[in-house]
């Protein structure tokens, strides 16, 4: 961690290098560590310490990128001026008008220490209440324990000066019987908050409930989705259309259904860089300050996100603080997304189901049909048949193809809890509740 | 770089490691994109930095910095034999690495046309020209085009005596055309989806693919695509054409042959294998017809390299044999584990460890995965099967996490009736389960139609790796697969 009075001179240092009519500096810095472990003992144990420093030139309507992590003044010239050097072989874009100008950015306290100081011995540790309980059993553990820092620096030629650091810590674990699997993961700012043991226990006893799945026919179930489950058909809407570029090409589920019901009553979906109960990011990487966006309320189709390039195409728009890094070819993206809780717990969704598949997560999950919300995906690691409101047997895996706005339109219950998930790339996450739906598509089996 | 690898390996020694190596590591990358006319990505990226991977106390350990300095060496190869010794904590047997592998060597992708010395405006023309192709035909929404490319330099050395150097260039293009209608999508990409085709090739290889002389023809079948029938299902026969045929391998043979995968150590993020290793020399994968093999060697492929990131020479393995699957993706560890369940295994790992760059530990990744030719053209093909539907390019996939369960759709599709090509249909989608449907491959066409494909974004690992891999493939013949579950 270099800190943010050494990356505000690190910007300040290229702003002075460029000779381009705007320029813009994004720093990232980051010190990732994580255990692996797999069989019951750690396998792959690693640390990371990066800097990286993308500068993005700016000669009337032509932008040019390049980046680098090397710190020196030499290596940061060269950067600049091939960014400059970049933007000498542009054409103009007549759809980009500025960098965006300074605003107010209320900073939150993402950053716990105990994380950042938390050592390998304190995570192997924790690995090894995991392989124990699970040897203890019969089972073999496998997952990750890993703790990060990243810290950010947005700066232009405008005025833009933004730095925010967090930190995340996260431990994953599939515990393998012979038949079957369990899951649970558990993320958080502080470190000191997780319990490895506690995630172990979670696992184990669903590996154990998972002993010797039968066969089950495929077709329309009710299901409960467990929070995994429900934050994957979250991310994949974002991919599919929540951002303001799908919108303005015609090829996002939104388009000419705004202020439509989409969804069922129950759901409201939102991105929000601010909240705490998500990892936080309070700013884009244009330095521009993150709004709540309320993208489904009550089941009707509200908005999308922008950043500053999508904003300029529409007259009285402003970027909502969505940009990804410059060069930016997948347009603005909600990396903070939370789906509105309920009032059920998961008991009282179980209590209430006659006959249905518990699904604990899903699997390699992907679009069939953007603008239909296909998605098709399968099960993974603790997958139960109810009935009578219990669960009666484990089930081999499935795989789904379904709507997920179909699937949200035939939400039943909500879970009064949100669980942070995080992605499995980046330091984002996404907060969902669990989800009983009616008449969920499965359509196909597999061996177990 | 000596003394750099000269000073980290001793440290590494002096500090109690058993094994160190370490790698040091230069990426350039230039990427250029086009979108309805505009260029919208021209960037320059580089980084550097390097990994220092040691054995202590039977254990591992790895550490990266971005800082090339002696002093950050020294901060670096002390965290990995503190992280080794943690790792020792919880460990229930040493590491065995197998036979040692020593080699001093220079390794350099053959380059016709160096990429980076062609000038960035006739590379931003070309994409112009493509975009403006595709986008001449009625009704093309959004055309997408890009090209790709990257030189990176390593360094290699080991305590065993290895010192290798190697620069791999690798040249990327790719177009896609999107056509929209009320409540439908459809795109065509070339010459492959998500994004590119690569290879490990110089500008000549961008040159040989001819983007603006198939732009238009992609912007003409996406807006056919629009209003063609949605794709029957049922159960059928189907060819598979190349790119696709390429990502089937990728997902249902190059990730079950992942020696690490199938000894559980990806079970918490990508899974596990069906191919599990009392299988290995006798378990029926495919039909007789069905031979596959991983090589690091085939000129151009993506995943074509000198030396794995282990030190170990490239090299060619049969995976798949006249159907029986016979080989795995190994790692120095890894080989000897399986030789200690199989005594005719080979010692020696098939140099299949590669890394993502200089901050990640290296991991087995597929190399060029590849389904061999047959001996079929591709009409006489299509002129042999009454019924059933040829499939054309990637456009979602989908597989279980021990690879048996899988469902693709494709961007577009054909009807076969009578021995021709019919009906264009959309949204078409396959689905089985891995050894059945290689089971059921009676007809691969030959070596005029078979193509190694890249596949630049194999995700696998955490903290997450990106890896470049190549496939092999010509277009062949399935029977009795389920299709068209999209309804």
């Amino acid at each position: 961690m270099l800190g943010k009075e050494k990356l505000k001179e690190i910007a300040e240092q290229v702003l002075a290098l460029s000779s381009a009519d705007q320029t813009e500096v994004l720093i990232f810095g980051t010190d990732e560590r994580l255990t692996r472990f797999a069989v019951n003992t750690i396998h792959q144990n690693v640390s990371e310490t990066d800097v990286a420093v993308r500068v993005r030139s700016v000669f009337g309507k032509k932008t040019g990128v390049a980046s680098g992590n090397d710190l020196s003044k030499d290596a940061l010239r060269k950067v600049v001026e091939s960014a400059e050097t970049a933007a000498g072989f542009q054409q103009d874009n007549p759809d980009f008008h500025s960098l965006p100008g300074p605003q107010s950015v209320r900073g939150v306290d993402a950053y716990v220490e105990a994380t950042a100081a938390c050592t390998p011995e304190e995570r192997a540790r924790g690995v090894a209440d995991i392989c124990a309980m699970a040897r203890e059993n019969g089972l073999e553990a496998a997952g990750a324990f890993s703790t990060a820092v990243d810290e950010i620096m947005v700066a232009n030629s405008l005025g833009v000066s933004a730095y925010h650091r967090g930190s995340v810590a996260h431990v994953v674990t599939v515990i393998m019987g012979d038949t079957g699997s369990g899951y649970a993961s558990a993320t958080a700012m502080d470190v000191s908050e997780l319990d490895a043991e506690a995630v172990g226990r979670v696992a184990v006893d669903k590996a154990l409930r998972s002993r010797n799945p039968t066969d089950i026919e495929p077709g329309a179930y009710t299901v409960i989705l467990e929070e995994e489950a429900v934050a994957d058909m979250l991310s994949s809407l974002g991919y599919m259309g929540f951002g303001a570029l799908a919108v303005q090409e015609g090829r996002s589920f939104m388009n000419g259904r705004f202020g439509e019901r989409i969804t069922g009553d129950d759901i409201t979906i939102w991105d929000d860089g601010h909240d705490l109960r998500g990892l936080a990011l309070p700013f884009d990487f244009e330095g521009v300050p993150k709004q709540r966006v309320t993208l489904i309320e009550k089941g009707v189709a509200k908005a999308v996100v922008y950043d500053s390039f999508t904003a300029g195409r529409e007259e009285g728009q402003v970027s909502t603080g969505h940009s990804l890094p410059a060069p930016n070819t997948s347009g603005p993206f909600t990396v903070n997304l939370f789906m509105g809780p309920g009032h059920a717990t998961k008991e009282e969704m179980l209590a209430s189901t006659e006959r249905g598949i518990w699904v604990t997560r899903f699997h390699y999950t992907n679009t069939l049909h953007p603008v239909k919300t296909v998605l098709t995906g399968m099960t993974r690691d603790g997958t139960f048949l109810i009935e009578n409101g219990e669960i009666a047997r484990p089930l081999k895996n499935l795989r789904f193809t379904q709507s997920i706005l179909d699937a949200f339109s035939g939400a039943e219950m909500l879970g009064a809890e949100l669980k942070r998930v995080k992605a499995g790339w980046g330091g984002f996450a996404t907060c969902a509740p669990a989800v009983k739906i009616r008449e969920f598509q499965f359509t196909g089996t597999t061996e177990f | 770089m000596r003394e750099l690898t000269d000073r980290a390996l001793n440290l590494a020694q002096v500090q109690g490691a058993t094994y160190g190596d370490m790698r040091i590591v230069r990426r350039e990358t230039q990427s250029i994109s086009v979108r309805n006319g505009v260029v919208q990505q021209l960037s320059l990226d580089g980084t550097q930095g390097f990994g220092v991977r040691v054995i202590v106390d039977g254990a591992w350990g790895f550490a990266s910095s971005h800082l090339l300095t002696p002093a950050e060496v020294d901060r670096v190869m002390a965290l990995a034999v503190t992280i080794a010794k943690a790792s020792a904590l919880a460990k229930t047997e040493d590491v065995d690495l197998g036979p040692p592998e020593v080699h001093v060597d220079v390794y350099r992708t053959p380059v016709e046309l160096d990429p980076f010395t062609v000038p960035l405006n006739d590379k931003v023309s070309l994409l112009l020209e493509a975009d403006e192709e595709a986008r001449s035909v009625k009704g093309v929404a959004v055309a997408r085009s890009g090209l790709t490319f990257i030189r990176e330099n390593q360094t290699f050395a080991s305590t065993e005596g290895s010192y290798i150097e190697q620069e791999i260039v690798e040249s990327g293009l790719g177009l896609v055309a999107v056509a929209v209608s009320e409540g439908e999508v459809q795109q065509r990409s070339y010459p492959n989806s998500f994004g590119r085709h690569q290879g490990t090739a110089g500008y000549e290889f961008i040159q040989r693919w001819d983007l603006p002389g198939n732009a238009r023809r992609m912007g003409e079948e996406a807006v056919a695509l629009l209003s063609a029938p949605q794709c029957p299902g049922g159960v059928t026969t189907i060819i598979l054409n190349g790119p696709q045929l390429a990502l089937q391998v990728h997902e249902s043979c190059g990730h079950p042959i992942e020696l690490d995968r199938v000894f559980g150590t990806e079970a918490a993020f990508a899974g596990t294998s069906f191919l599990t290793p009392e299988k290995y020399g006798t378990f029926r994968y495919g039909s007789d017809l069905v031979n596959i093999t991983a090589d690091a060697v085939t000129p151009t492929g993506l995943g074509t390299y000198g030396y794995d990131d282990e030190g170990v020479p490239a090299q060619r393995t049969d995976i798949v044999k006249n159907g029986i699957f016979v080989g795995y993706l190994t790692s120095r560890e890894t080989a000897s584990q399986l030789r200690r369940i199989h005594p005719e295994a080979p010692a020696r790992s098939n140099g299949s460890m590669r890394a993502d760059g200089w901050s990640r530990i290296p991991i087995i990744r597929m190399t060029n995965v590849s389904l061999q030719s047959g001996e079929w053209t591709l009409d006489d093909l299509i002129a042999d099967t009454d019924d059933g539907i040829y499939m054309i390019t990637n456009k979602s996939w989908s597989i279980d996490d021990k690879r048996l369960n899988f469902q693709f759709g494709v961007e577009l599709a054909y009807e076969i009736k009578n021995g021709k090509l019919g009906r264009m249909f959309k949204n078409a989608t396959y689905t089985d389960i891995t050894p059945r449907f290689w089971g059921n491959c009676d007809a691969i066409c030959n070596a005029d139609h078979w193509h190694v494909w890249g596949t630049p974004n194999c995700g696998k690992g955490q903290p997450g790796q990106t890896a470049h891999t190549g496939h092999g493939a010509a277009p062949a013949r399935f029977r009795n697969v389920q299709v068209g579950v999209m309804k």
